[in-house]
């Protein structure tokens, strides 16, 4: 008896201090991230591009181009994901496909959103050299969009297999076709979980850095076409973190990431509950 | 009713091309990766490749032993750090902890899942390299600059915390309640409940959540790319500086496209890449499907 409430205790306290061990590296990096990019915010920072350094003179200027770069690829990346993500989605019920053929489909998905996000880049990256183009939005995009596909479509589908199976039947037996229950009465019941698969691709796409490092380059003006190369965000950080004079720049960058992904996860919760009101129980 | 009939076709023949279509980009990468990475494979054997310590792609040499060692050690000793503690962490929010406080980790833990590898690599850099070159080495009796093994497996085991935690709550939360009263009310402590029934039943989501922590931890390139190094050498101790299989490809592949033996091996590595989350992939999958089995209730 001594024994095991001595165990109970120990383990406890383990778990005390696994959580705080969690919690507490957590918000150190939140709070470095906070404190130091609020101090090296400004608006000269948030609606200038960086000027070039002139030796002797710390570069100044600010992060616009990375800003308008990193929402040029990800907003239209996680659109052309959602829209393919929902398709897809829609398509694994078993109505369309018979549930082995879903379920390797499926399996695959899952192996495509754990491959990590450089051979993302580099994939584009070899087409993008064999059809001789050159580092650009466009194909910063397409990788985005690639990277996104399979998160956006499995969280979709998990939402989708959640529709209770009588609201399809009673579609069915109205005489709906398979198109007008999956895209009338499913996609509306899952809604709530569909816009919460769209937004966890936005916050993942907007974040990535490795699968648009070669594939949009870097460049320090705004992007005026769909073929300019542009910074964003992520590669801006990436650029400047060893550099010293360009620490505040990349910490404003972190911060305004931080408060995106913030925000985007905010968005979810009170969006996801403001539509549950509208799906039949 | 035919414009119906008619749409419905043309609606699914869309989806099914769609669904194809990324379907295939499975394979294509695939195709393309083994393609590519076939030249450096002509000129040396896979044996040499993976087994010889020297990277020194101006004699031609693209042994890949040290990189695998690295990441082998990066991953290892991240997910060690990682699993226990998040476990641990998952049960007290879930079992222990009192509702308030409860409700008050979870949305947060969901945000720090989010959070870009950057931003973790950024902090890492500035704050956690020079507190390991001053402290932690020091510690140990080792001399490093703190970019080094084993700070690049202390991010990357925060960066797996949230990951294992939200869906470890996830599987806990849907245990039935009968089940843990059961054991409790044969005069089981609650730990005891915990490790033989909630561990138990949800042995196959905590699977599950390990595999999707190797995933990342595996994958990462940036943060591992900004804190490790990047010395090809087989490491002597975790305070050496290194290299992984990722983060290889991200420091090297912008120089180096136009030499294509040297773009053929960091194909290589690349596919490697994609081999090991396939096969981990497919064993977690196998796994899963024999743990729920086995510990059906």
């Amino acid at each position: 008896m001594n024994r095991r409430t001595l165990e109970e205790r120990l383990f406890k306290i383990l778990m005390v201090g696994s959580v705080c061990i969690v919690i507490g590296s957590l918000v150190v990096i939140f709070g470095l991230v906070v404190i130091n990019g609020a101090s090296s915010l400004s608006i000269e920072m948030i609606t200038q591009t960086p000027r070039p350094s002139v030796p002797g003179d710390p570069p100044g200027g600010g992060i616009l181009n990375a800003i308008v770069g990193s929402l040029l690829l990800a907003l239209p990346a996680t659109g052309f994901a959602s829209l393919i993500g929902i398709g897809i989605a829609l398509f694994l019920q078993n109505d369309f496909l018979h549930p082995r053929y879903s379920d390797i489909i499926r399996f695959m998905l899952d192996v495509l959103w754990g491959i990590p996000s450089i051979i993302y880049g580099i994939f584009c990256l070899m087409i993008m050299i064999s059809i001789g183009m050159s580092s650009s939005i466009l194909v910063g995009m397409i990788a985005l969009t690639l990277l996104e596909i399979p998160i956006i479509t499995r969280s979709m589908d998990e939402a989708i297999k959640m529709v209770p199976k009588g609201l399809k039947e009673g579609a069915y037996s109205l005489g709906s076709t398979k198109i007008e229950t999956a895209f009338r009465v499913i996609r509306r019941q899952a809604f709530p979980g569909i816009l919460a698969g769209i937004l966890l691709g936005l916050g993942r796409g907007i974040g990535d850095a490795a699968s648009i490092l070669f594939t949009a380059g870097f460049s320090n003006r705004l992007p005026t076409s769909l073929f300019d190369s542009t910074a964003t965000l992520p590669t801006m950080i990436y650029n400047l973190y060893s550099t010293p004079l360009g620490q505040s720049k990349a910490f404003a960058a972190a911060f305004i990431l931080l408060m995106i992904v913030l925000i985007v996860s905010v968005l979810s919760r009170l969006l996801t509950r403001r539509f549950k009101k509208h799906i039949i129980k | 009713m035919n414009t119906r009939k008619l749409r419905d076709l043309i609606g699914t023949k869309t989806l099914l091309l769609i669904t194809l279509f990324v379907s295939s980009l499975f394979f294509l990468i695939f195709i393309l990766l083994l393609s590519r990475s076939l030249l450096v494979l002509e000129s040396h054997s896979i044996i040499e490749v993976l087994f010889s310590s020297i990277w020194n792609p101006d004699a031609g040499q693209f042994g890949l032993a040290a990189i695998i060692v690295d990441t082998i050690l990066v991953t290892g000793f991240a997910l060690l750090i990682a699993i226990p503690i998040s476990l641990l962490s998952a049960i007290y929010i879930v079992e222990y902890a009192p509702r308030r406080l409860r409700k008050t980790i979870r949305p947060f833990i969901d945000v720090l899942a989010g959070v870009p590898s950057v931003v973790y690599g950024l902090c890492a850099f500035l704050f956690l390299a020079p507190f390991v070159q001053n402290v932690i080495a020091p510690f140990f009796g080792a001399q490093s600059t703190g970019l080094c093994i084993f700070s690049a497996a202390i991010i990357l085991s925060i960066m797996v915390f949230p990951i294992i935690i939200s869906l470890c709550i996830e599987s806990f939360d849907a245990i039935p309640l009968s089940l843990k009263e059961a054991s409790l009310s044969v005069g089981a402590t609650k730990w005891e409940t915990v490790k033989k029934v909630v561990f138990r039943a949800s042995a196959p989501s905590i699977i599950a959540a390990i595999l999707l922590g190797f995933g990342r931890a595996f994958g990462e390139t940036i943060a591992v790319n900004m804190v490790i190094g990047g010395t090809i050498r087989l490491p002597s101790s975790l305070f050496n500086p290194g290299e992984t299989l990722a983060s290889l490809i991200a420091s090297k592949y912008g120089e180096l496209m136009s030499i294509p033996l040297h773009e053929s091996a960091l194909m290589l590595v690349a596919l490697i890449l994609f081999i090991v989350v396939f096969l981990f992939y497919i064993l977690g999958f196998l796994t899963l499907r024999r743990a729920k089995k086995r510990w059906k209730y």
